[in-house]
């Protein structure tokens, strides 16, 4: 994997050279003296926890922000970078962690977009799509041009953002967190699409938190810290444990220490459920799945087997079609949310923006969102404004969610990893029996990772339960006592957490021989 | 951001609103051949000539309190109630039904007026909402349709041989005596104003409760989350289908407490519409004025209020009162493009400046 480096890394070249950027936001220094060299076909990557200043270096290239003092060259000359568009006649181009795509658009016509080419009064969309073809064609993206973008995987979503960005003539491309949202197999994908490119003598920048993704891609790496440039490496030369330890300043564990449990009761007990998905087809087909005091159970599985509809199943917002799901030995099945969150199920949600949080709360309403009627939140009716916001402070301090002193702030205004670390402390001060987490380190640095995972460890060893839902192979294998693998609406097999490797739990989530003792 | 930052900026944008509201107004002033400082002050005159003329605005201001109040929070809780229109009618005739056919004493009477016109409002929209919450109906199409069947219901009650004014007339027997709610006679002589009464108490009261509800109590807490987020609300435990009716009865109550006030304060009897009266729609822009705060609402509606009576005094230099429309629809259009100017002048300050942290 490491003999792509440099061979086609242009070192004479430099065709972004940002030196010495400040960016300050009132008394806030986001960016404080940051250096960055990017060569001819090279793969840039820089790497941050979240809201270390990365975002703001790259919207400073791509003309969003205007430093407050530096330079900035491109191919060699001074550019004053003032806005978007000036970056895109430079031949800088930015993909976005969110698409900016319009969903019933075909792909061609997005990407023609604002610049559509002419033919008299018409648009020549012949002409668009041989030229998009040819692009993708050459750096083998396999886009259908026809095809419409809502019909399309998130995968290739992205690559027509990329399209995008290539068919107005970008040299330097910046992907920001472009794995966020892809399958691992995507993921490996988009790593060859980008090789290509630098092949062709574009240049990369790859903003991220995932080390496994710079290893496999990137030349040169720049660490960022709290605003300041750490240092900038040769990838080849390091690894990743390092790169970790120097992002996040201090030693990371890759590993959770777990201690030494045995399962005591079910908590959660699923025989024969049955449930369909939003179109009505049936995707949950007999699934039996028990959950035990003092173990996580990791299920694992490709996304699209029918985890999503059972967390709706069993958090209330779906109704199943057959089954029983018990808790703690009561019924649970077909409950209302309230009612399931009352027998002591909480859940960290997949979508953590849409399920976990109210973006317009402030956070510290968010942290008491199922709990607010309660005391001492409130009495006789009267919230409790005081008592809310002493709970919020001592969470944000517990659990180190920042910016400091952030409870009045709204839940929106945090990062991705600050707005899980809220959820999180909401859900396991709930300290119920059962605690289901899906995907909970989607989008997060390894910091928010090692944390995240600690809690869930930590509920574990403090005898609940906990159901781990996850596409992450690393994460079911590190933190599972048993690791149960559905497929097509079943358990298609299990196996000791301590003894899983990836190949055949790889075979079993492709529908494989199961390996059921 | 921090909070006084928003609500300053809120303010700042509405009053550069109102500035260019009245720019256009005496532009279309000049073009009809009128002096739009002539008219502007016979609307300032008008407004703050004397004691009669400013508590006949008050007066005409405390039933778009009450409308501002039931849209500003519908908009608070995640539903737009265009239907407050069909509320205060509801309520109005409720209250005026009541008025004219119940016998009681005197504070008892207005008291039964106004359960039942608080009753009808909320019914009114309770309706609607239902038909959201068990059939998916979208709540703009059916308040729209509400808004209509209260308007020609209460066309048909007004022409009911039990309610009809003897002699001639297309309106209702006066209310009973008993059941206004007019300030003493000793208030009326001194401001000159025959319709002085205690809406704009009720009004202000009520938007201090509706204050209170949405900032300090639990009902307000779930009714905003299922507002902003009803999914994560949902998966809260919050019964959001619940929240839906409670907040949209309230809205209606409020509305249907605003036709009573305008019934009860004001013109103690009810006439057969020619077309809708507009209470409703003009609550629209109160809200909107007030940013959606209960408290800016009390602002917001005496602006309009004034606006309203001030607006008829513009015949006597032969400029049509119309031209208050016009100005208050200004106002709307630039107080929602507001988030243009805003962006524009924040990036322009974060340029120079180094602005806000996102």
């Amino acid at each position: 994997m490491e003999d792509h480096a440099e061979d086609h890394v242009d070192l004479d070249t430099a065709v972004i050279q940002m030196e010495n950027i400040v960016k300050k936001f009132g008394t806030f220094t986001a960016n404080d003296h940051i250096s960055l060299t990017v060569h001819k076909g090279e793969v840039h990557a820089v790497l941050g926890e979240n809201g270390a200043g990365k975002s703001t270096l790259m919207n400073v290239l791509y003309g969003l922000y205007r430093p407050t003092s530096g330079t900035i060259k491109v191919n060699g000359e001074p550019a004053d970078i003032d806005s978007p568009r000036k970056a895109i006649r430079l031949g800088i181009g930015m993909v976005h962690q969110h698409f900016m795509l319009v969903q019933p658009f075909t792909v061609t016509e997005n990407i023609i977009l604002g610049m559509e080419p002419m033919k008299g009064i018409t648009v020549d969309e012949k002409a668009a799509r041989e030229r998009i073809m040819e692009l993708s064609e050459r750096y083998e993206m396999k886009v259908d041009p026809d095809a419409r973008v809502e019909d399309i995987s998130v995968g290739m979503q992205q690559r027509v953002e990329i399209l995008k960005v290539l068919y107005r003539g970008a040299d330097i491309l910046i992907l920001d967190e472009p794995t966020a949202s892809l399958t691992p197999q995507e993921i490996t994908e988009l790593i060859s699409i980008i090789r290509n490119l630098t092949r062709d003598g574009k240049s990369v920048i790859l903003i991220t938190h995932k080390l496994k993704e710079i290893k496999a891609s990137a030349d040169y790496c720049t660490i960022i810290r709290s605003g300041r440039c750490v240092d900038t490496v040769k990838v080849s030369g390091t690894s990743e444990r390092e790169l970790a330890s120097r992002m996040v300043g201090r030693d990371v564990m890759f590993q959770v220490d777990k201690k030494e449990l045995t399962p005591g009761e079910p908590v959660l007990e699923m025989t024969g459920l049955r449930g369909c998905d939003y179109r009505g087809v049936e995707v949950l087909k007999g699934l039996d799945l028990t959950v035990r005091r003092g173990e996580i159970v990791g299920l694992a599985g490709v996304d699209g087997n029918g985890q999503s509809e059972l967390v709706e199943i069993l958090t209330g917002l779906r109704r199943g079609t057959g089954g029983h799901v018990k808790m703690l030995g009561r019924d649970v099945f077909n409950a209302s949310p309230k009612e399931i969150f009352g027998q002591g199920i909480t859940s960290i949600p997949e979508d953590r923006q849409k399920y976990g949080l109210v973006l317009d709360f402030s956070v510290a309403e968010n942290l008491v969102l199922q709990n607010y009627a309660k005391l001492p939140y409130a009495k006789q009716g009267i919230l409790q404004n005081g008592v809310i916001m002493c709970h919020a402070k001592e969470l944000i301090k517990q659990f180190d969610i920042r910016p400091e002193s952030c409870e009045t702030m709204t839940a929106g205004q945090l990062s991705g990893g600050n707005q899980q670390k809220v959820i999180i402390a909401r859900e396991v001060t709930n300290d119920s029996d059962l605690l289901i987490a899906v995907n909970p380190t989607r989008g997060l640095d390894v910091g928010a990772i090692e944390f995240v995972h600690r809690y869930l460890v930590d509920q574990r060893n403090k005898n609940k339960a906990v159901l781990l839902v996850s596409f992450e192979l690393d994460e079911i294998m590190s933190l599972s006592d048993r690791i149960e693998v559905i497929f097509n609406g079943q358990i298609a097999g299990n196996m000791a957490g301590s003894d899983a490797d990836e190949k055949t739990l790889g075979l079993m989530m492709a529908g494989g021989e199961s390996h059921n003792e | 951001m921090n909070k006084k930052g928003i609500l300053y900026s809120n303010a700042l944008y509405t009053f550069m609103a109102i500035i260019v509201g009245f720019c256009v107004g005496a532009v279309l002033l000049a073009a009809a051949g009128i002096d739009p400082l002539e008219a502007y002050g016979k609307l300032f005159s008008g407004i703050f000539g004397n004691v009669k003329c400013m508590t006949w605005c008050v007066v005409y201001a405390s039933p778009l309190i009450f409308t501002g109040l039931s849209v500003a929070f519908s908009f608070r809780t995640g539903v737009f109630n265009i239907g407050a229109e069909g509320q205060f009618v509801a309520g109005s005739l409720a209250a005026c039904a009541v008025g004219v056919l119940a016998d009681a004493p005197a504070p008892l009477h207005a008291l039964l007026c106004i359960s039942a016109a608080v009753a009808a409002g909320a019914l009114w929209a309770a309706v609607a909402a239902l038909m959201k919450v068990k059939r998916g109906i979208n709540e703009v199409l059916s308040f729209i349709m509400f808004n209509w069947l209260a308007f020609y219901l209460s066309n048909y009650v007004v022409n009911l041989p039990a309610m009809r004014r003897t002699g001639g007339g297309e309106a209702t027997k006066d209310i009973a005596g008993t059941a206004l709610i007019l300030a003493p006679q000793g208030l009326i002589r001194l401001t000159g104003c025959s319709a002085v009464n205690y809406g704009i108490l009720l009004a202000v009261a009520a938007a201090l409760i509706i204050w209170f509800i949405i900032n300090k109590t639990t009902l307000g807490f779930g009714l905003r989350a299922v507002g902003y987020n009803p999914f994560a609300a949902k998966y809260g435990g919050i019964n959001a289908d619940r929240a839906v009716m409670t907040a949209m009865s309230i809205s209606g109550a409020l509305a249907g407490l605003g036709g009573a006030v305008q019934t009860l304060g004001m013109s103690w009897r009810l006439s057969q519409f020619a077309g809708q009266e507009g209470f409703g729609f003009q609550g629209i822009t109160v809200a909107l004025i007030g940013s959606s705060n209960p408290i800016g609402c009390i602002f917001a509606g005496l602006f309009y209020g004034a606006m309203k009576y001030g607006g008829t005094k513009l015949s006597l230099v032969n400029a049509p009162a119309e031209v208050v429309d016009i100005i208050m629809g200004t106002i709307i259009i630039f107080i929602a493009v507001a988030h243009i100017f805003r962006n524009f002048f924040v990036s322009k300050f974060a340029k120079e400046k180094g602005g806000e942290c996102e």
